[in-house]
């Protein structure tokens, strides 16, 4: 097992070097140049020129990607070209919220797709398995902006319930219940989409299991249904289900980014969108990084908890 | 069948008969997918959609980008059913120009990759080796990446507009498809009438485009359909986020930046119902075409 993590490790390696050799080129090589939205028109050419200079961005990007390598090693994400503060220092702030919106929207997927997608698997071709057909299909094909948009107008605005945006009522008392009343329809929007999918992958996978020998063994010998669906079928079922949770978090990871703009959000999400307006590389980059190490490292989670749930996997 | 195989003949070819594209074969296809009605649905409704596509301008009852004047209120009247936008411009036509748009932007960039897709998938999957290592490493650092984030890092670096977001979705979209032909590719390469070319000589072009690729066409044209539905969904979100197609050019993702003002989300929904509710209908049906398409060509699928 533990031969197995050091070489997941260091297969991730060259791939993380490779999204931030990737990242930095595509940067690098766009036109348009940073400097030009930091600068006010009352500056001389020697003032920008010095500006490039103290930025780093008087030489070649190769040479600017290495060193910037380099400070990643140390530890140093580098300097937001807007504010002279520390990347890390804009990004820490952004982190717990975008934590606390990922990690309910998928709380929330998964406490509602199990047992719908058992239920719609136990009665096939119900009602209730056609619902949940019907709400994969349409959660998959609804843009999250509009499903958010949607729901501002429908609890927000018309009945009142849940407020419009943001992450906690400004200059309000504060406290969790007042945090969690904002982040549930963001929560719901964020979730919507990977719901659905679930579902209709907990319903397959229950399926095919109950077609196996060991669940007719299981009735045969007189077990309560309960017993067969939930103790023998289920934990079954959802070895694949694990697998799923690695695949879905990049779209929740992304579909962060509309949610929290929709929404006003503090998360990292919206600030991609800010720094992405402003050019401001340095956190652009960070934010490619952390991104990507966050999608490696759900993907690694995902097969060590697939074994976990799986006795006849094993890794060596 | 084997012996049909006109071999080392290069120009002129007869269709091979027993292929899967064979007209029992598709006539088969075709019956299957027509028995499932949600997909005979959503193809009605994307007939619908490619009308208003390529007749637009001319079923628009006014110019999409022209601003009414002679109008007092922005609410839907007579002669503007779905009102006007905060500038001034007819709704309706606004939504039926961008009909193109979004339809374009779904076709193209999935032309775009499932090229991409296809070639490196075949090279990867019938060549094997290094050549397959340093494909799909290449492909895995591309899916490490929340794709979302890497299109509008892109867009916005290479600067937003119709054209570069179909260039955007298109190259960076090729892994899935990658991943997917090389599959079929690594069992099919080892299949009996692959291994039959081989033996009468066959070049590997010629094996990969005329004696394997056929045989994976199915899942191709499957993951192309649903491919299309989610590019759509992505042009509608990058354009909403202003980092998509550019106003005045309408696309129905930048129709509803309007509602993110609360008083126009709140009062004024012809601006942003509408749009919405085209981008979820067409998704909708591509995908219903998609879910026909998959049962249609692969039966064991059916569930």
């Amino acid at each position: 097992m533990l031969r197995y993590l050091v070489q997941r490790l260091l297969v991730a390696l060259p791939v993380l070097l490779g999204v931030t050799l990737l990242s930095y080129a595509i940067i690098s090589l766009a036109p348009g140049d940073p400097v030009d939205l930091l600068i006010d028109p009352n500056m001389s050419a020697h003032d920008i020129e010095q500006m490039r200079i103290r930025l780093g961005l008087d030489k070649p990007w190769p040479v600017r990607y290495a060193k910037w390598l380099g400070e990643l090693a140390r530890g140093n994400l580098g300097y937001s070209y807007l504010t002279g503060r520390p990347v890390a220092e804009r990004i820490a702030e952004r982190v717990g919220p975008t934590l606390s919106l990922t990690l309910s929207a998928f709380l929330l997927t998964y406490l509602v797709a199990i047992p719908v997608g058992v239920i719609a698997a136990t009665r096939q071709y119900s009602w209730i398995d056609y619902l949940t057909s019907f709400f994969a299909l349409a959660g998959n094909s609804i843009p999250t902006f509009f499903l958010g948009l949607a729901m501002i107008y429908i609890f927000s605005l018309k009945l009142d319930l849940f407020p419009t945006g943001g992450s906690a009522t400004l200059g309000g008392p504060g406290g969790w219940l007042d945090r969690l009343h904002h982040l549930v329809l963001p929560a719901v929007v964020l979730s919507t989409t990977g719901m659905g999918r679930t579902m209709r992958f907990v319903r397959s996978a229950m399926l095919e299991v109950t077609r196996q020998d060991f669940i007719r063994t299981a009735w045969a010998k007189g077990l309560s249904r309960r017993a067969v669906i939930y103790k023998h079928a289920l934990r079954n079922a959802l070895i694949p289900v694990v697998t799923l949770i690695g695949l879905e978090l990049p779209t929740l990871i992304g579909g962060a980014v509309i949610t929290e703009s929709v929404f006003g959000w503090p998360g990292m999400g919206r600030l991609t969108i800010e720094a992405i307006s402003q050019r401001d590389y340095p956190v652009i980059m960070a934010l490619n990084l952390l991104t990507a190490l966050m999608v490696l490292a759900g993907q690694l989670l995902t097969d060590l908890l697939y074994a976990l749930v799986d006795p006849r996997i094993r890794y060596s | 069948m084997l012996l049909a195989l006109p071999l080392g003949r290069r120009e002129a070819e007869p269709e091979v008969p027993g292929r899967p594209d064979d007209a029992t074969g598709a006539r088969q296809v075709v019956r299957r997918f027509l028995r499932h009605r949600l997909a005979v649905l959503g193809l009605v409704i994307l007939a619908a959609l490619a009308v208003l596509a390529l007749f637009g301008r001319q079923i628009a009852p006014h110019d999409p980008n022209a601003i009414i004047a002679d109008v007092t209120t922005d609410a839907p009247s007579p002669g503007h059913p779905l009102g006007l936008d905060p500038v001034g411009r007819d709704n309706l036509s606004r939504l039926i120009d961008a009909t193109r748009i979004s339809l374009s932007v779904g076709v193209g960039s999935v032309a775009i990759y499932v090229t991409i897709g296809v070639i490196l998938g075949a090279i990867a999957g019938y060549f094997g080796g290094w050549v397959d290592m340093v494909i799909m490493r290449l492909a895995d650092v591309v899916l490490s990446f929340p794709t979302l984030m890497l299109i509008l890092v892109v867009t916005a670096v290479v600067g937003p507009s119709f054209w570069n977001v179909i260039l955007v979705l298109g190259l960076l979209g090729w892994p899935p498809v990658a991943r997917l032909v090389r599959g079929e590719f690594l069992t099919l390469r080892e299949r009996e009438f692959t291994q039959a070319a081989r033996a009468l000589g066959a070049r590997d072009s010629r094996i990969i485009f005329r004696h394997i690729l056929p045989n994976a066409s199915g899942p191709i044209l499957v993951a192309a359909t649903f491919g299309t539905a989610q590019a759509i969904l992505v042009e509608a979100a990058l354009s909403f986020l202003g980092l998509g197609v550019q106003p005045p050019q309408a696309s129905w993702g930048n129709m509803l930046i309007a509602a993110q003002s609360l008083t126009v989300l709140e009062e004024k929904p012809w601006m942003w119902l509408p749009p919405g509710l085209m981008i979820f209908i067409s998704v909708l049906a591509i995908n219903f075409v998609g879910d026909g398409l998959r049962d249609a060509l692969d039966p064991r699928l059916r569930r």
